[in-house]
C-alpha cells in the first residue's frame, strides 16, 4: 500500500459518495419532526444519574 | 471454571515471560519481559486468591474502575507536566542534561517520556474514565463485560508503564507519538480490542433508544485510533527475544503514513475524544442541554470526514507529491468549519446560564477550555498553509501550538471533568474548596499564556533569522545564533509550565480532600419529600 491509495479516493467517485453521504446526514439532521427527537435526546444526560434504568426505554 | 482457565494461562505466561528475560538479546527487553512476568505474576496470585469466592450480583454502576481511572489521570498528569517542565529547563540551561544521567536523563529520552505521559497517560486514562462513566449513564446501563473493564484499566496503564521505561531506555522505533516497539505495540491492540468490546457491548445494551452525541465521538475515537496504531505500527521484529523492529513501509511512504497517523492521533485521540467529554461534562455542569443536538450531529460528521485528510501539511516542501500536500492544506482549512461549530455548540450551551462564569469556578474552566479550543482550531489551519508553514515549520511556533491545545484545551476540559466526577463519585456533596478551583484555572491560564505567547515570539524569530540573507546572497545568521537569542523566552516558557503544574498539584490536593473531609450526599431516599 502507498499514498497513491489517497489519489485514487481524492479524485474518484469515493468522493462523490462520500460528499453525498454527508449532504444526506446533514439534510436528515433536520428532517421535519426531528426537533422533538432531538430535545429528547439531548436531555438524556439528565434522566439516569444514580443507576440504570430498569426497563426498556426504547421503544 | 474460567477462572482455572485464567490460572493455567497466567502461569504459563509467567514462565514464558521468565525465559524471554533470560534468553533477551537487549537490556531494554529483559526490563519489559520482567516487568511482563511481574505483571503475569501479580494477577495469577490474586486470581488464586479470589477464586472460589462467593461474589455478589453486581449492581447499579460499574464506577470502582472510573475511580481508579481518575486517579490514574491526575497521577499521570502529574508526571507529565513534571517531565515536561523540567525538559523545558533543560532547554534553556543544557546543563541540566547532568552528565551521570548520559543515555537516560539527558532531553532526548526525556522528551517522549513527557509526549507520551500527557497524552497517553494523562489523556488516555482521562478518555477511557470519561468514556467509562458517560456510556453507563446516557446507555442507562451497566458496563458490558464484568471484570473486562478493569483488565482495560490495568492493561492500558501497563502499556503505559512499558512505553516510559522504554523511552529512558532507548527502547523506541523513532516515530513521533508512536514510539513504541513491536511488542508493547501488539499489547495495546489487545487492550484496545478489550476496550472497544466493552464500550460496544454498553451501547448494545443500552436502556435509551437514542445513542447520546458523546457516545459517537467517543466511538469514533476509539475506531479510528485501532486503525492507525496498526497500519502505523506494521514493523516486522527482528528476532522475537529483541526489542529491535524494522518498518515495512519506506521513504516517503513511511513519512505519510506517519503523518496521517500523527495528525489524526490529534485529531480522534485529543480532539474526538475530548469532544466526547465536552458534550457530556459541559452540558452538567450547566444543568442545561446542549445548545443545538442538530449542529452536534452535523459536527462530528464534518469532523470525522475531514479530519483523516489533513495529515499531509506536516510534510510541506518534502519529497511528498505537491498534490497530497495540497490535499492536506486544503482540508486542513475546511476543518476550521466543523471545529468552530463544535466550540459555538459548547459555549453557547451556557446561553441563558451566563451568570455561572461568576460563581462557578469548574465552568469556567470547561469555557476557557472550549475557548482554546477555538483559538488552536484557528492557528492550526493557518499554520497548514503553505506560505505560512515555510516559515513556521521546525520552529517553536509548532511547539507553542500544540501546547495552546493540549494545555489549554486538553488539560482545562479533563480538569474540569475532574471536579465534576470525584465529587460524583465519592458520593460528596461538594468539592473541598472552591477558592482552590479558582487558583487552580488562573495559575493554569497565565502558564499557558507565558508558554504560547513566548513560543509564538522564539519561533517566528527564529523562522525570520533562519532565512535572512544578505545582499550577497548568504545566510546572516548561524544555527547557534538563534539558540543564543531564544534563551530568554525558553526562561519564560519553563516559569509558564512551573505555573501549571503547581495549579495541577493544587487540584490533586483539593480532590484528596474533597474525598477525605467535604460532607457526604444525603440518602437520596431521605432527602426527597414525599410527593
Amino acid at each position: 500500500m502507498d499514498y497513491h491509495i489517497l489519489r485514487e479516493f481524492a479524485d474518484s467517485w469515493v468522493l462523490l459518495a462520500m460528499f453525498v453521504f454527508f449532504a444526506l446526514v446533514v439534510v436528515w439532521a433536520f428532517r421535519p419532526g426531528s426537533r422533538k427527537e432531538h430535545r429528547d435526546t439531548a436531555d438524556i444526560i439528565f434522566r439516569h444519574e444514580e443507576k440504570p434504568a430498569e426497563k426498556e426505554a426504547r421503544t | 471454571m474460567w477462572n482455572y482457565i485464567k490460572l493455567a494461562v497466567l502461569g504459563i505466561a509467567v514462565v514464558l515471560f521468565g525465559l524471554a528475560a533470560n534468553y533477551g538479546r537487549d537490556f531494554g527487553y529483559q526490563v519489559h519481559a520482567l516487568i511482563f512476568m511481574a505483571a503475569a505474576a501479580i494477577t495469577f496470585i490474586y486470581t488464586l486468591r479470589t477464586t472460589g469466592d462467593v461474589k455478589p450480583k453486581p449492581e447499579g454502576y460499574f464506577d470502582g474502575v472510573v475511580r481508579y481511572g481518575v486517579i490514574a489521570t491526575a497521577g499521570w498528569g502529574v508526571v507529565g507536566f513534571l517531565v515536561g517542565t523540567f525538559i523545558a529547563f533543560q532547554l534553556a540551561f543544557p546543563q541540566l542534561n547532568f552528565e551521570f544521567l548520559q543515555g537516560y536523563g539527558n532531553f532526548g529520552r526525556l522528551r517522549p517520556l513527557h509526549t507520551s505521559a500527557v497524552i497517553f497517560a494523562f489523556g488516555g486514562n482521562a478518555l477511557i474514565a470519561t468514556s467509562f462513566y458517560v456510556v453507563q449513564r446516557t446507555s442507562a446501563a451497566r458496563l458490558w463485560g464484568g471484570g473486562l473493564g478493569w483488565f482495560v484499566f490495568w492493561g492500558y496503564n501497563l502499556f503505559i508503564v512499558l512505553a516510559a521505561t522504554g523511552y529512558l531506555m532507548g527502547v523506541t522505533q523513532s516515530k513521533e507519538y508512536a514510539e513504541p516497539e513491536w511488542y508493547i505495540d501488539l499489547w495495546l491492540t489487545i487492550v484496545w480490542v478489550a476496550y472497544l468490546m466493552v464500550f460496544m457491548g454498553t451501547i448494545f445494551t443500552r436502556k435509551e433508544k437514542h445513542i447520546y452525541v458523546a457516545n459517537w465521538f467517543y466511538l469514533s475515537f476509539i475506531v479510528t485510533i485501532a486503525m492507525l496504531h496498526i497500519v502505523n505500527n506494521l514493523v516486522i521484529p527482528i528476532s522475537i527475544l529483541g526489542s529491535r523492529s524494522v518498518m515495512v513501509m519506506s521513504g516517503v511512504q513511511d513519512a505519510m503514513t506517519q503523518w496521517w497517523y500523527g495528525h489524526n492521533a490529534v485529531g480522534f485521540f485529543l480532539t474526538a475524544g475530548f469532544l466526547g467529554m465536552m458534550y457530556y461534562f459541559v452540558p452538567k455542569q450547566a444543568e442545561r442541554p446542549v445548545f443545538s443536538y442538530k449542529l452536534s450531529i452535523i459536527h462530528f460528521w464534518a469532523l470525522i470526514f475531514i479530519y483523516i485528510w489533513a495529515g499531509p501539511h506536516h510534510l510541506h516542501y518534502t519529497a511528498l507529491p505537491d498534490w497530497a500536500s495540497t490535499l492536506g492544506m486544503v482540508f486542513s482549512v475546511v476543518l476550521w468549519m466543523p471545529s468552530w461549530g463544535g466550540m459555538i455548540n459548547g459555549l453557547m450551551t451556557l446561553s441563558g446560564a451566563w451568570d455561572k462564569l461568576r460563581t462557578d469556578p469548574v465552568i469556567r474552566m470547561m469555557v476557557i477550555s472550549v475557548g482554546f479550543y477555538g483559538m488552536s482550531t484557528f492557528e492550526g489551519p493557518m499554520m497548514s498553509i503553505r506560505a505560512v508553514n515555510s516559515l513556521s515549520h521546525y520552529t517553536d511556533w509548532t511547539i507553542g501550538h500544540v501546547h495552546s491545545g493540549a494545555l489549554g484545551w486538553n488539560g482545562m476540559i479533563t480538569f474540569g471533568a475532574l471536579y465534576y466526577l470525584v465529587p460524583a463519585l465519592w458520593n460528596r456533596q461538594r468539592l473541598y474548596s472552591l477558592g482552590l478551583v479558582s487558583w487552580h484555572f488562573w495559575l493554569a491560564t497565565i502558564g499557558i499564556v507565558l508558554y504560547a505567547a513566548s513560543m509564538w515570539v522564539t519561533g517566528i524569530m527564529e523562522g525570520l533569522m533562519w532565512r535572512e540573507v544578505d545582499s550577497q546572497g548568504f545566510l546572516v545568521n548561524a544555527f547557534a545564533d538563534t539558540v543564543a537569542a531564544k534563551h530568554p523566552m525558553y526562561v519564560v516558557r519553563a516559569t509558564g509550565g512551573v505555573l501549571y503544574l503547581t495549579g495541577a498539584l493544587i487540584m490533586c490536593y483539593n480532590l484528596v480532600m474533597t474525598v477525605r473531609r467535604s460532607p457526604v450526599k444525603a440518602d437520596e431516599a431521605a432527602a426527597v419529600p414525599a410527593e
